[in-house]
């Protein structure tokens, strides 16, 4: 049954793409929603199935068959769906399905072929990251992680007539392509270490040894693991295709962003707990890397004047967030905050979709403004978003990015507490400048004429799918509210078994889960104040918990209010003193052009990397190798035999006396030949 | 006495003289008797090897060389006929076109 949940989309892709030509819009874009909604449909249903098995392991398994059999390498081509998978299923199947829909309305214009091809490349990606979040054993894991990164180039490179599309399309897939050989090889590396590539079987083998002090063999497999995520999961240093990636059709973005793809790094580290939870020193990196990235791509966002590319550095820094969760060994909060982001990140896209589509094709936010009445719809959802993502209570955001700052505290990592603090501002900030210039104020300068006469609000197909993210947006985070707020913090326990090596021993008994999760989850002494960390996050089972549960609250209070200041100067800059923004970049002018200009990172990337590759390709492997060396052989080969000919074709002389007296000259050469044999062994 | 070494000599000449035929003569026509005098030398040595070993395989192959050579020689008067309406000559250096 669980095969079922990738193959309906994977269906939905084979008919679009053999026959979808043929087929009118209605039916293609038709197909493509059923798929994804009989996959969410089975994902509901093997959630059901997984949460009627008996705990404390609950999980539901499928077989299908042996993939690959080499020696002892045996790889099960296996699907399994337990707390985190479900998690995944859901989101991805459900934002999906939403995405579609919103799809059928936003891509109308297109031609039926171009249509099908949408929906076929859509279905297809939805299927690959099934099988990704799915998948028992790494190698399966690689499949979907490869098919995401294929679907990603096809989709961002869609409207393949336009150069800059192609080039994002190209820079999504090389930018991947350099992680995924990072992440090949840190399975490999596991393989040597382990001699296994099943999920729980290396968690089982971890899980009773010492955290690994120093660079060991884990740590490096880890970090190689953890290269791959940078690179799928747009962390520094492999995020700049993130933005590039705009180029795509804008529900295309919010698959990427919201169900799929970026999703893939933060869930392959909370599959692989365990594993990292033996190694603190990557853990601590992918903490720092998180912090630092979320706070870049904050401040980059702050400044982009592309509707798209400021969500997309929004992204950026949310998966940062994420990172930053798993760094601390907080797993669930980290697929907590994936969780609700997937809601409001969705909703964001397909709001700034509909403005797009509403102003065809207009991007840039400075020719927006005073859209608030003619897109009321898209106005109040995507509101709902911004106020979610801004970590504004009691909206999904503020649970699980709250849960994350607390996390990170707890943990003592003060530093990067407020680098995370510094960048829920900066989220707040740069979120409502965006909301303040699209909808609020005079409308600037209207760049083309809208393509009906005037301004449409989003079409039902858009306004369901935006109204249902909406909805999500608000409630999502209810799920987990903190103990500290009366709530149970029902998705952290939920999620919990995932995270640890099933079957391994628990010291304290089967009784306390959450105990034996701390002691083996988080690497017991790892952290340098882990150890009051630990205590401090399972307040309530610590037993003196009023103390923390005093300072949780604090700290909930200190990032509402950073929520709302981060709103307020956005008001303040974008609807109280509009100019004031522009003297403040002005006055502050280098920084204002170094954010503008992205930290020159692309420019620092193609002085580094991309010219001397390039360079060397042309002047030594175009120049020297393929046209000195490679063409040399191939055309001497055929210079060998051109002259050989030359000579030899003299023996044709076309007289047929000459061959006769050939065929003599050969027929008595045999016969001597026999005869001096016959005369050599007779004598 | 007539031995087998008699036949073979004969046989011996006889393709001797065959083969000098078909380079010397000048004559597509007297290059393919010269063809046929070969042939029959040859079917004398088998003749001559079949009685002397008291089998018949050297008859049973000699039936086929004589089936053969009437084959042979109805396609080559053929050509012949054929090269002569083309070039109004039968000496073979004259045919030396099929060449590089």
């Amino acid at each position: 049954m669980i095969a079922l949940i990738p193959l309906f989309p994977f269906l939905g892709f084979l008919i679009n793409a053999v026959a979808g030509r043929r087929l009118p819009k209605r039916v293609s874009g038709g197909l493509a929603c059923a798929a994804m909604i009989a996959a969410f449909g089975a994902s509901i249903a093997a959630t059901w199935t997984m949460l009627g098995e008996p705990g404390p392991v609950r999980a539901v398994e499928q077989v299908l068959y042996t993939w690959i059999a080499v020696g002892d390498l045996q790889i099960p081509l296996a699907f399994r769906v337990d707390p985190l998978g479900s998690v995944m299923i859901l989101v991805v199947t459900g934002i999906g399905s939403l995405i579609h829909i919103y799809s059928t309305a936003y891509m109308h214009e297109e031609t039926d072929a171009e249509y099908a091809r949408y929906f076929s490349y859509l279905n297809l990606f939805a299927a690959f990251m099934l099988v990704l979040v799915l998948g028992t054993t790494f190698p399966v894991l690689f499949v979907g992680w490869e098919g995401v990164g294929l679907c990603s180039y096809l989709l961002i490179g869609f409207w393949y007539r336009k150069r800059s599309a192609t080039d994002a399309g190209k820079k999504a897939f090389v930018v991947n392509r350099i992680g995924d050989f990072a992440f090949l090889l840190g399975m490999l590396l596991l393989w040597t270490a382990f001699g296994t590539l099943d999920f729980q079987e290396i968690a089982g083998q971890v899980a009773p040894m010492p955290p690994e002090a120093g660079f060991g063999v884990i740590a490096v497999a880890t970090l190689l693991l953890f290269i791959g995520a940078t690179g799928k999961s747009a962390q520094i240093p492999l995020y700049t295709w993130l933005p590039d990636a705009m180029e795509g059709p804008t529900p295309v973005s919010a698959l990427i962003h919201a169900a799929t793809m970026v999703t893939a790094g933060v869930y392959m580290i909370g599959r692989n707990a365990e594993l990292f939870a033996h190694a603190p020193d990557t853990l601590l990196i992918v903490a720092i890397v998180g912090a630092a990235t979320a706070l870049m791509a904050g401040t980059i966002g702050l400044v982009q004047n592309d509707i798209k590319r400021v969500l997309a550095y929004s992204t950026v820094s949310q998966l940062g967030y994420m990172f930053l969760a798993m760094g601390m060994g907080a797993y669930a909060a980290g697929i907590f905050h994936l969780y609700t982001h997937a809601f409001f990140k969705a909703l964001l896209f397909l709001g700034s979709g509909a403005v797009i589509h509403a102003l065809a094709g207009e991007q840039d936010i400075r020719h927006m403004g005073g859209l608030k009445r003619e897109l009321p719809v898209t106005y109040w959802t995507f509101v709902v978003g911004a106020v979610a993502i801004a970590g504004v209570p009691p909206l999904a955001g503020f649970f699980s990015k709250d849960e994350i700052l607390w996390r990170t505290f707890a943990a003592g990592h003060w530093v990067l507490w407020t680098v995370a603090s510094v960048t829920a501002l900066l989220t707040a900030l740069y979120m409502f400048r965006l909301v303040f210039l699209t909808f609020h104020g005079a409308r600037r300068a209207p760049a083309a004429p809208p393509a009906h006469g005037h301004l449409h609000d989003a079409p039902a197909a858009m306004a369901v799918a935006l109204i249902v993210l909406a909805a999500g947006s608000v409630v999502a985070g209810f799920v987990g509210v903190p103990a500290a707020l009366g709530g149970g913090n029902r998705i952290e326990h939920y999620l919990e078994p995932s995270f640890t090596a099933h079957g391994a021993p628990a010291p304290e008994g089967e009784a306390d889960s959450a105990e034996a999760h701390l002691r083996q989850g988080y690497g017991g002494q790892a952290f340098a104040q882990g150890s009051g960390g630990e205590a401090l996050t399972h307040a309530d089972a610590a037993g003196h918990g009023d103390d923390h549960v005093a300072v949780e609250r604090t700290l909930m209070l200190v990032s509402t209010v950073v929520a709302l200041v981060g709103i307020g100067l956005a008001w303040f800059f974008f609807i109280r003193r509009p100019g004031a923004a522009d003297a403040v970049a002005a006055r502050a002018a280098p920084l204002h052009r170094l954010l503008l200009n992205k930290y020159w990172v692309d420019e620092l990337y193609d002085a580094a990397i991309v010219h001397p590759i390039r360079r060397l390709s042309e002047r030594v492997l175009w120049r020297q190798v393929d046209a000195g060396l490679i063409d040399g052989a191939v055309n001497g080969a055929g210079a060998i035999v051109a002259g050989g000919s030359a000579v030899l074709r003299r023996l044709q002389t076309g007289s047929v006396r000459a061959y006769a007296a050939s065929l003599l000259l050969g027929a008595v050469a045999i016969a001597g030949y026999f005869v001096w044999r016959f005369a050599q062994v007779g004598g | 006495m007539i031995t087998l070494n008699h036949y073979l000599v004969l046989s011996a000449v006889l393709f001797t003289i065959g083969t000098a035929g078909v380079f010397l003569r000048r004559n597509f026509i007297t290059v393919l008797l010269s063809v046929e005098i070969m042939l029959n030398a040859v079917n004398l040595t088998f003749i001559a090897a079949a009685r002397q070993f008291a089998t018949v395989d050297g008859q049973i192959i000699v039936l086929f060389v004589v089936t053969v050579a009437a084959a042979e020689a109805a396609v080559g008067l053929a050509l012949v006929i054929a090269l002569f309406r083309h070039r109004e000559t039968l000496n073979p250096g004259a045919f030396t076109s099929l060449k590089w």
